[in-house]
């Protein structure tokens, strides 16, 4: 009954956490179409309507689309990174339990947590990339992103995710399942109309109010350095935006605060 | 390590949840030799939950230690992960995977080499009556069959001790049988087993040892038979005599009192228990004594010889369950 077992603690974390990480994806990957359709069909909309059929009746102006783009990428990414380990964990903390296999597993507690952030933060970037593709083909003429800042925008990519799924992990491990309703209309939706996503941030300044209330809001701050690596000069000035440190700064204390508290939120749902 | 350490030690484990002002767990003291199936009874709020979540480093002791094959509980939670299993009462199967993926990702997470779970998933789905259902989904297992692939998944890792809560409760009696064979033949295998339940029969029938526990504390802990002593007088035979004459009550009495191991004979009310064709000189006596079955034979004799006629004649012996309402009373909780 008792084979020969591995003794290093280290590695029986580390294959622990790799082999719940090969789990989620191969998840995932079961469920890849309706994965992409969920992540793509609000931004497709997005853009079909605000850059394509707004200017074409004159509401909007032609080049929105270059201001847009970027918002929608960051929402897009922030909303499928939470939707990628909020629900889940509200739900399982709550009555499924099934993450209880998990947290059996020979690993610390925090690690399991770790790895759906991880997971989450992967389903962000992907949903953020896909939408590049998307666009192109929505926009056709209209699209337009600048290449030369290629590196700035990996960077975005994977900092908007990683602030996205720190988020949702302390929304999961705070949120009962009987406020799932509340949450999405409490939470979500100002995360989702005061981030800067349809509109510049420099652009507010006539509004200082609300332009001090977007500052809250790390949404505000990924859409922001997202608009610093896509937005292409326009007659030869760049596209104002928020200062890249501030951006870093505001994302990098984003999941300092997300990952501590959630940390500690998560142990406490799951250790008594 | 130290030489063959119990498979499971505790040792004056208290528990104060935050924002209690009681102990849920109040001083818990025993000790599991490997191989044992040992038995964890009590009312609902007992503790129990809260014991065994301590031992499977879901709960941390407020003071007092806990220790799986020789490792402290709270201080190496990964060896003691490797070294359990837990079958809850409700099934937390992974429901996003397939019923073998359930079981080959589970020895995935605890590094069970790739060849070698797969042939553990076999094997293990076989031996469980579910190896042509492999490919399922779980949403279309029935509980009995849930409760199978739990046990099958906590043996994908080999572990040293086993916990079972309420393992056959809502099962058909088929699954119970089943699974109770199941339990005993795994303990044959070596497997150390902690069992909660509710079911006194089920209990009685697995369990080597029983520890019932109420109140944050643990009333008594021994083998079954043993628990039932503990009822005062609770061994006796109950005999149903016509007496030869209706005077002769005090003369069959006396007999009866004169066997050797009897100690204490009560006539029990006729009134009490009257059976309507019944003749008045019908009397039943409670025979109590250390070895009840061992009187049949001699008491039967005196009768006769008293020239009473034996009626109706039974062994009573207390059920588990009269030791547990003994111990912990009758009120709700």
């Amino acid at each position: 009954m008792t084979p020969a077992r591995h003794t290093n603690r280290l590695w029986l974390a580390a294959n622990a956490f790799g082999a719940t990480l090969r789990r989620d994806l191969a998840v995932t990957r079961r469920e890849l179409p309706q994965f992409l359709v969920q992540a793509l069909i609000q931004p497709m909309f997005f853009l079909l309507i605000f850059c394509k059929i707004l200017p074409s009746i004159g509401l909007a102006s032609g080049n929105f689309a270059a201001l847009l783009l970027p918002g929608i990428v960051g929402l897009t990414e922030l909303m499928a990174a939470i939707q990628g380990i909020t629900l889940p964990l509200v739900l399982d903390l709550g009555f499924a339990r099934e993450i209880d296999d998990r947290l059996l597993a020979p690993m610390p507690v925090w690690l399991v947590a770790a790895e759906k952030v991880l997971f989450a933060a992967l389903r962000g970037m992907v949903a953020g990339a896909v939408i590049f593709p998307a666009a192109w083909w929505v926009l056709g003429s209209r699209y337009a992103v600048r290449g030369d800042r290629i590196g700035v925008l990996i960077c975005m990519i994977v900092l908007a995710a990683f602030a996205g799924s720190g988020i949702g992990l302390v929304i999961g491990t705070v949120v009962k399942p009987e406020q799932i309703s509340l949450m999405f209309s409490v939470i979500l939706t100002p995360l989702l109309f005061t981030g800067c996503t349809y509109y510049p941030w420099s652009a507010l300044r006539t509004i200082r109010w609300f332009q001090v209330i977007t500052l809250f809001n790390p949404l505000t701050y990924a859409a922001e350095g997202l608009r610093y690596a896509m937005v292409p000069e326009m007659h030869g000035h760049a596209m104002p935006t928020l200062p890249m440190p501030w951006v870093l700064a505001a994302l990098a204390a984003t999941m300092a605060l997300c990952f501590g508290f959630g940390a500690r939120t998560f142990r406490s749902r799951v250790v008594s | 390590m130290p030489n063959d350490p119990a498979a499971i030690e505790v040792r004056d484990l208290v528990k104060r949840y935050a924002k209690s002002n009681v102990n849920a767990v109040d001083g818990v003291t025993f000790s599991v030799r490997p191989g044992e199936i040992f038995g964890l009874l009590g009312p609902n709020g007992a503790g129990k939950t809260t014991t065994i979540g301590v031992l499977i480093t879901s709960v941390l002791p407020t003071s007092g230690s806990a220790a799986i094959m020789g490792l402290d509980v709270a201080a190496d939670p990964i060896g003691i992960k490797q070294r359990i299993a837990v079958v809850p009462q409700q099934s937390n199967l992974d429901r996003s995977l397939r019923v073998r993926e359930i079981l080959t990702f589970h020895a995935a997470y605890h590094g069970v080499p790739h060849r070698e779970r797969e042939r553990r998933a076999d094997a293990l789905l076989d031996e469980l009556g579910l190896g042509e259902r492999k490919n399922d989904r779980v949403a279309r297992y029935s509980g009995g069959m849930s409760q199978r692939l739990m046990i099958a998944r906590a043996l994908m890792h080999a572990p040293d001790v086993l916990f079972l809560d309420e393992p056959t409760n809502n099962l058909d009696p088929q699954s119970r049988l089943f699974l109770w064979d199941r339990i005993r033949a795994l303990n044959a295998q070596g497997l150390t087993i902690l069992l909660t339940t509710h079911d006194m029969s089920e209990a009685d029938q697995l369990c080597g040892r029983i520890a019932v526990m109420d109140k944050g504390r643990i009333l008594v802990n021994d083998t079954s038979a043993e628990l039932k002593k503990l009822i005062p007088g609770g061994n006796s035979v109950e005999l149903r005599v016509s007496l030869p004459a209706p005077d002769a009550g005090a003369q069959v009495l006396a007999a009866l009192r004169a066997l050797a191991g009897v100690t204490k004979v009560d006539e029990l009310d006729a009134g009490a228990q009257p059976a309507p064709d019944e003749e008045m000189d019908v009397v039943t006596y409670r025979l109590y004594a250390e070895k009840a079955p061992a009187l049949v034979g001699p008491a039967t004799q005196a009768l006769l010889l008293a020239g009473a006629q034996v009626r109706d004649l039974h062994v009573k012996q207390p059920s588990l369950e009269d030791v547990f309402i003994y111990l912990t009373g009758r009120h709700l909780r």
